[in-house]
């Protein structure tokens, strides 16, 4: 998965406000793919769960936007470089999921991306020499910070599944 | 760059409206989405690519692109290609397989469009198992894999796909994992630019019937040396490895199969003409 080391070249506020945004819409496209996965295979508790995600990430996604003003992140974002993994971190693992995968799995999927996002923007603020672009960053960490947080809590409601979660004595045939 | 090309340049313009059925976790989800970034890095327009499959779990790729595509009969992906690179060389054609269809059903197929290279590409999304029908050990399912299915294991060696690319005489031959997406669509732009049969092998786990194979992802690394344009130095160099090396492992020079082929009859009348005893 991404590390903060993978992240584009970041040299403008401009920048970091695009890659912000592109983060936020990344997320966004793959839960949707997930909540698409799940109803394929009748997981309709999953489906919800990985919709309201795709939902709440696309309200931070134009929080961003508005937060960047004049600057149009959307067309910046297109111009930026991609991540060096091919995964921006806020991108839940497609290599996690599975179609007997429960409410918990998701929210640690998505517990793992916040935290990804959260390292990435603490690298820009220890490593940033322009005071703006490091106190932009310095808030995206609050924000993150927030969200990792609420996924923790999330997590404490929901019991991690037994060992034989993904046991299924009849296995789904994929037609 | 035509107005054609400029439209189609994100990998979104590549994918249909239909969902995937594969697994959720499944290692051709990936695939598709190095398919269609290979191809917006490409800059080809859908409508310039043909996506061709047998079946199987992989074969159903073709439907999840909007290039042309054509989901065919178990094992004859290549046979069906072949003749529509034969008749429209300008195509940029991809097939796609799966360890059973390729390997086993469709492998005396495999041997000969090696042989033939035609300038085509061959992605086989190499999972070691039947994952469709439930389990079955394919041609590269280890010999103790010991199921319900086959058990105590199968006792059988594996098929060695690369190996007999390189001795069939694909011209490129290269090994990518699923999961990392970066490193399969450089690999799959690199086979489909380089000239001739280009054999790429994609490990793509199965979660359903091998939930043992998620641990690939901590087993593959990038191989240790760079592509040779020698085969007895790649199969010599992919018979001692264990199978988790990854990337381009052998670029030939051999000069594409491009058979001259004849005017096609304008209509009807005239191709009943040609048959006319």
């Amino acid at each position: 998965m991404t590390r903060a080391s993978d992240r584009p070249e970041i040299s403008s506020l401009a920048d970091l406000f695009a890659i912000a945004y592109q983060i936020e819409i990344d997320a966004v496209a793959r839960y949707r793919l997930l909540a698409d996965q799940m109803e394929t295979h009748n997981n309709v508790e999953l489906v919800a769960m990985f919709r309201d995600l795709a939902r709440a990430e696309g309200l931070h996604a134009e929080e961003i936007r508005r937060l960047a003003g004049d600057i149009d992140v959307v067309a910046h974002a297109a111009r930026l470089g991609s991540w060096k993994s091919g995964e921006s971190p806020e991108e839940a693992d497609l290599n996690a999921a599975h179609y007997l995968m429960t409410p918990w799995h998701a929210l640690r999927m998505a517990l793992a991306g916040e935290e990804r996002a959260l390292a990435f923007y603490r690298s820009i603020v220890e490593t940033a020499e322009d005071a703006d672009i490091k106190a932009m960053a310095a808030e995206f960490v609050n924000e993150e910070t927030e969200h990792v947080e609420l996924c923790q809590r999330l997590l404490r409601r929901h019991q991690a599944p037994p060992d034989s979660w993904s046991h299924d004595f009849d296995p789904a045939v994929s037609q | 760059m035509s107005a054609a090309e400029m439209r189609a340049c994100r990998p979104a313009d590549y994918r249909s409206d239909v969902k995937p059925v594969w697994c959720p976790g499944c290692g051709d989800h990936h695939i598709l989405l190095s398919f269609t970034r290979a191809f917006a890095e490409l800059g080809e327009p859908p409508e310039n690519i043909a996506v061709i499959s047998g079946i199987g779990c992989s074969s159903r790729i073709p439907a999840y692109t909007n290039c042309y595509g054509f989901h065919g009969v178990h094992g004859r992906s290549l046979a069906l290609a072949a003749g529509l690179k034969v008749t429209r060389p300008d195509l940029t054609v991809v097939v796609a397989s799966g360890d059973g269809d390729g390997y086993s059903i469709g492998g005396n197929h495999f041997l000969h469009a090696c042989r033939r290279n035609l300038d085509m590409t061959y992605v086989v999304m190499d999972n070691r198992v039947y994952g469709m029908t439930k389990g079955q050990p394919s041609p590269t399912t280890e010999p103790d894999f010991d199921t319900a299915l086959s058990p105590g294991g199968t006792g059988l060696s594996p098929f060695h796909p690369l190996v007999i690319a390189l001795a069939s005489g694909a011209n490129f031959v290269a090994r990518a994992f699923s999961g990392e997406h970066k490193e399969t669509t450089s690999i799959l732009v690199s086979a489909i630019r380089h000239p001739g049969f280009s054999f790429v092998e994609i490990l793509s786990p199965c979660v359903t019937f091998r939930p043992d194979e998620r641990e690939w992802k901590t087993q593959v690394r990038p191989a240790p040396v760079a592509a040779t344009d020698d085969p007895g130095r790649a199969a010599r160099r992919l018979m001692t490895d264990d199978g988790f090396n990854i990337g381009v492992l052998y670029r030939g020079t051999r000069k594409p199969y491009r058979p001259q082929i004849g005017r096609a009859a304008a209509d009807l009348a005239e191709l009943e003409k040609e048959f006319e005893l």
